[in-house]
């Protein structure tokens, strides 16, 4: 589809006229043929008249091509005022002369007919009408209310005929509305005379929730998406969505954004989620879901980040008054204004409008993070594929406008990971998993980090604790047994801290221990060498009283010999060397 | 543009007793079909409503924008202006019994025939 805008662009065969309605001219490659009627059928109430007068519209508005609006059906006041809720003004550019409103009032039973006639009533009309404001657009709705009000068939097949080859000739791009056929696509087959180009729409009731479609039939001389797509008539009109109109070329930003809880901005690179990415909070009821999305909500908005929270199952005055308890103060972040919620129930319609008031909502509060509580609360309101193509279209608007948006999904317990969230992972760039535990009696709740693009994160469980002061991340314990929470998890660690100070008792013993018995060898020590200072000093003492004794000896027998006064000249030489030796022994 | 008065007493129908019968033929050039019509139209009115009865002839090719005025689509068509209500009757007008039913001027029976 998106290859139509590259190949039908040298289309200067055939020229488009753009219509100005959001996602219609991408699916035609650039709007309808121009100068050619197109037809556009659907059944009642499915937006053929909304179809037109937006059309014409967008011209005089945005494209400065005046147009006329013949109508069969509506009476220029009723067209007015019902359209007028769409913020079309008809009076305004009826004034200003690029619009012209003609009721075509048609009563079968005033009408006689006595023999030959032809519609150039019609034409002269129409032409006068044309020529008035030098219109380029043309809207016929709806044509068929003639073969109601004209008694012969055949006068009016060959005009109807006559007519469009004249608004051909005239050069007008024109939309004709006709109401769908039971076997054909118009109940009166007027796409045997416009067959430029056909416009389908349709109006589906699927489990009691109604959704518009919108498909282009045909279109002669150009490629287009044959395929179905939702459209929707919101406050601006209607818009198609294609979902494959956007590309992947978001830009990207490096900024992170916490989560509001520390622990867990730890557990992604320590700085939390990328700006502008899309964050998946699956979880089975009760796990606090909604609590850390809150959580996230509350410190972008401190911050000063604008948010907007989007709820399907539960009021705003019930979460914020919910997450009082828990300690998160939401009311002032409201009243500031710069956080917003915005709750409906997903039954109250369909996907396509649920989707239209959300764009509409963010385009109009511009918030930087956008919260959608839970998104698998839109699964009743469209099947799997729709919800999909839903989510896949609106996590591409917020990625284009650079909006961060979490998306909580309940699962059911027993099944972690349904199929659809399996299909829905694949869009989201962060992806938490919110798990109970049970165990000894008790429900715990863990948290871990299923992915993250494009950050190292944490690859570990961690008990999810809720409490007055908010939430908190706790190491779970991994032991042996497996992974213990709460109660299990503080009595392990419980043991484990008086095994570690049974521990340290043991160690403080045995330091002690040692201690003494080193002071008891020093102590030994110390005794051992005053002994051996004592031997020492013994020792001396008794090497004195030798010498002592010696000396004396000696100076007994040199005073000896001196007394006996034998050969004294020798004696007194040799007596000082003879006792040496004698000593030295 | 014909303006002719005459008084006729004893008129037929009851339906055609108002004084002065309007009548306006829309017609977009001199088409055969117009002057089939109004040829048409000239004859009932001289046979019907003889001397009470003023016929317009509206050109919608000279003014485009009187076609709104009367919500003309088919050409020719016959409106009849007064006496009330309104009534319009299309087709060059050569089926004299429908235009005498459409104009009122034939009692109801023949009238429910002719709207089928």
């Amino acid at each position: 589809m998106k290859n139509n805008n590259t190949h039908s662009s040298p289309a200067a065969h055939l020229p488009k006229c753009p219509t100005g309605i959001h996602g219609l001219d991408e699916i035609t490659g650039g709007g309808l043929p121009r100068g050619r009627p197109t037809l556009v059928c659907g059944g009642a109430g499915c937006g053929k008249t909304l179809f037109a007068v937006e059309f014409l519209v967008r011209g005089a508005v945005q494209f400065g091509e005046p147009g006329v609006f013949m109508s069969f059906e509506e009476t220029d006041a009723e067209l007015k005022s019902n359209v007028a809720s769409l913020g079309f003004d008809l009076a305004g550019l009826v004034r200003l002369k690029k619009l012209v409103l003609d009721y075509v009032y048609l009563e079968r039973s005033e009408i006689q007919e006595t023999g030959e006639y032809d519609l150039e009533g019609l034409f002269v009309r129409l032409n006068h009408a044309i020529d008035s404001i030098g219109a380029r657009r043309v809207v016929l709705d709806t044509i068929e209310a003639l073969f109601a009000g004209l008694p012969n068939e055949a006068i009016l097949r060959a005009e109807l005929r006559r007519l469009f080859r004249w608004l051909k000739d005239k050069g007008v791009t024109a939309v004709i509305t006709a109401e769908r056929g039971r076997e054909q696509m118009t109940r009166h087959g007027l796409e045997e005379y416009v067959s430029d180009c056909v416009i389908l729409l349709d109006h589906r009731v699927h489990d009691q929730i109604a959704t518009r479609h919108l498909r282009v039939v045909k279109y002669r001389g150009a490629l287009h998406g044959t395929n179905e797509f939702p459209f929707l008539i919101g406050d601006e009109g209607l818009s198609v969505l294609p979902i494959t109109s956007l590309g992947l070329n978001h830009k990207v930003s490096n900024g992170r954004v916490s989560t509001g809880i520390p622990r867990l901005d730890a557990m992604l690179g320590g700085k939390g989620f990328f700006r502008g990415s899309s964050i998946l909070l699956t979880g089975t009821p009760g796990t606090g879901k909604t609590s850390v999305a809150a959580c996230f909500a509350q410190a972008a908005a401190r911050r000063g980040d604008r948010v907007l929270f989007f709820s399907f199952e539960e009021s705003p005055n019930q979460i914020i008054r919910n997450m009082h308890s828990i300690g998160l103060r939401l009311e002032p972040l409201v009243q500031r204004g710069v956080l917003r919620f915005h709750a409906a129930r997903p039954t109250l319609c369909g996907l396509e409008m649920h989707l239209a008031t959300m764009f509409r909502e963010i385009a109009a509060f511009q918030p930087a993070i956008v919260i959608v509580d839970p998104i698998t609360s839109l699964l009743t309101a469209g099947t799997d594929f729709e919800t999909k193509g839903m989510v896949t279209r609106l996590i591409d608007f917020l990625k284009g406008g650079q909006v961060t948006s979490l998306f909580t999904s309940l699962t059911q317990s027993g099944h972690a990971l349904q199929q659809s969230e399996i299909a829905m992972s694949s869009l989201m760039d962060s992806w938490l998993l919110l798990q109970d535990f049970e165990g000894n009696g008790e429900r715990n709740r863990v948290l871990y980090v299923l992915k993250a693009r494009g950050m190292a994160h944490s690859n570990q469980i961690r008990e999810f604790l809720i409490s007055n002061r908010g939430i908190d991340l706790v190491d779970a314990y991994i032991g042996p047994s497996g992974v213990l929470t709460g109660a299990a998890r503080v009595a392990q660690t419980a043991r484990e801290k008086a095994e570690a100070l049974a521990g340290q008792q043991e160690a403080a013993r045995r330091q002690r221990e040692l201690k003494g018995k080193r002071a008891a060898l020093e102590q030994q020590i110390a005794g051992l060498r005053s002994e051996h200072e004592a031997g020492a000093e013994e020792l001396r003492r008794i090497d004195e009283q030798v010498g002592m004794q010696i000396r004396l000896l000696t100076t007994e027998r040199t005073e000896l010999g001196r007394l006996r006064q034998a050969d004294a000249s020798r004696a007194a030489v040799r007596a000082p060397g003879k006792p040496k030796p004698k000593s030295r022994r | 543009m014909k303006t002719r008065i005459v008084k006729r007493p004893g008129s037929g129908s009851p339906r055609g007793s108002a004084k002065l019968w309007q009548l306006r033929l829309y017609v977009a050039g001199q088409t055969p079909k117009s002057l089939t019509a109004f040829r048409n139209l000239k004859l009932i009115c001289e046979n019907h409503l003889k001397g009470r009865y003023r016929i317009e002839v509206i050109d919608l090719v000279d003014q485009p924008h009187l076609s709104k005025g009367d919500q003309i689509l088919a050409i020719p068509t016959l409106v009849r202006k007064l006496p009330q209500p309104m009534r319009k009757i299309i087709g060059d007008l050569s089926d004299t019994e429908r235009v005498l039913v459409g104009l009122d001027l034939r009692p109801a029976a023949v009238r429910g025939r002719g709207e089928l």
